[in-house]
């Protein structure tokens, strides 16, 4: 049932396969991670600055992404990722073929998906910042960036760690999905490699168990992060 | 005005949107089946989760652990291929579930959703305050009814946003299951935007309704969240 002698290094298994699949998951994921940090922060800003059209597009992106499966998204952004970006390039008068590559489509699809929890988190821990703070770096003559870097950053980051770590977690999970695009990580590499060996458990079995270990010490790294930004504050 | 009416109806989200609505049944089955059953088993894993005796507790949150450290991807994947693969599985009476997409999305969706069930109810069950225990107890209650008059009401009105959560995933998780061939939503969506290679029109297609389904998820458990916690209500 469970052929070990499959998971070997080098030509006769699959086991420098599946590390190289792991790496492609683990790039994906902090990848997307990344760049949907970047979006969470410019929905936050939409959401926070009082006007009525940004607040609008903000809420409508976060509520529609978070309503409608993760695999929809990642097929509209598969199969029609290629023709968007056509058409701007067409806008800047570049009329040839485009076809963006696999881990391009992948981290902008999972980005795009993970934004939206990372703005739920990140904009709570903005609102449990108090307003009080932000007045006396005011009245100290700090300017709008001194009071986001020094003020404000510092806390969110205080704040919103437990839950960004929750976000990675899901982030990690939902690269699985990614397989269906036929970027080579950790799922995929299972299917590929039972495909050919006619033994799925063997390989599904470990996927599931590099995606635990995955899991397990991303967790105890974000303890580690948490325990290291709450210095001075009783946890 | 008729010929506006024309054009809609011979547009391709129009069409689309009846040929995504027939497969809306298939998604609502799988929901009807694995959501109660979840929401069982959950509670039944909860109580054992927070149970004195060791093995017990110990070996619920080792299954929790695995199953919420893996994609539900990979758990659908493993019953779906990696059971089927298994001889002595084909040769029992299993395999007559097993051998259908729609019922190995029903299992791996209510092992995955009765992981995250559990780990909420215990944290209602645990957030409940000792006093209200000993009232009971000193009510005479026994156990069973203990449990049943002031251990689970509370702990499950007080979850009820949470669970309602993990409810919006389960609706959102019904998707994958359509990556083993079973033709719900996503799946058809998928087989029109092959065909037509219009992923959009396809797409806002599945996305309405599944907006609309989890709208209605959204409403149930307001309503709930509404019926079992009167002493919050605003006005009674």
């Amino acid at each position: 049932m469970f052929k070990f002698d499959k998971l070997v290094f080098g030509d006769a298994g699959w086991g420098d396969e599946f590390l190289i699949a792991t790496f492609m998951t683990l790039l994906v994921s902090i990848l997307s991670m990344g760049l949907g940090l970047f979006l969470a922060i410019i929905t936050v800003w939409a959401k926070i600055i009082q006007n009525r059209i940004t607040r609008f597009i903000a809420n409508f992106y976060t509520t529609v992404i978070r309503g409608v499966p993760e695999l929809l998204v990642i097929y509209l952004i598969f199969f029609g990722g290629n023709a968007v970006v056509m058409s701007i390039a067409k806008v800047f008068g570049y009329n040839k073929y485009i076809e963006l590559n696999a881990l391009t489509i992948a981290t902008i699809a999972i980005a795009v998906i993970s934004a939206t929890y990372s703005s739920e988190v990140l904009r709570a821990s903005y609102l449990a910042i108090s307003k009080g703070q932000i007045e006396a770096a005011r009245a100290l003559g700090m300017n709008k960036f001194s009071i986001f870097f020094k003020v404000i950053s510092p806390q969110v980051i205080r704040h919103a760690l437990p839950g960004i770590g929750n976000v990675w977690q899901i982030t990690l999970k939902d690269t699985s999905l990614i397989s269906v695009t036929g970027l080579v990580e950790i799922m995929r590499q299972s299917r590929i490699s039972s495909n050919v060996e006619h033994s799925p458990l063997t390989f599904l079995i470990t996927a599931a168990i590099l995606y635990l270990c995955i899991t397990t010490i991303s967790g105890r790294v974000f303890k580690t992060l948490e325990v290291n930004y709450s210095k001075g504050f009783s946890t | 005005m008729i010929e506006y009416l024309n054009s809609i109806q011979n547009s391709l989200i129009y069409k689309n949107f009846f040929l995504v609505l027939s497969g809306l049944d298939n998604t609502i089955l799988l929901l009807l089946i694995s959501l109660p059953l979840g929401f069982v088993l959950a509670l039944l894993f909860a109580l054992g989760r927070v149970s004195k005796i060791t093995l017990l507790s110990r070996t619920i949150a080792s299954y929790i652990f695995v199953i919420r450290g893996t994609p539900l991807l990979v758990q659908i994947y493993l019953i779906y291929f990696g059971l089927g693969s298994v001889k002595f599985i084909r040769e029992s009476f299993l395999w007559y579930a097993l051998k259908e997409p729609f019922w190995c999305g029903v299992i791996a969706l209510t092992i995955n959703t009765v992981a995250y069930g559990a780990e909420i109810f215990r944290g209602g069950i645990q957030s409940i305050e000792k006093s209200q225990v000993e009232s009971g107890l000193s009510l005479g209650f026994g156990k069973f009814l203990l449990l049943r008059k002031i251990i689970l009401p509370i702990a499950i009105r007080k979850v009820l946003p949470s669970y309602g959560n993990e409810l919006i995933l389960m609706v959102k998780a019904t998707s994958l299951v359509s990556l083993t061939t079973y033709m719900e939503m996503t799946g058809i969506a998928r087989k029109i935007m092959a065909k037509t290679f219009a992923p959009v029109e396809a797409f806002i297609a599945a996305g309405i309704l599944y907006l609309f389904l989890n709208f209605l998820m959204v409403q149930f458990v307001k309503y709930l969240e509404w019926k079992y916690n009167p002493h919050l209500r605003l006005n009674n």
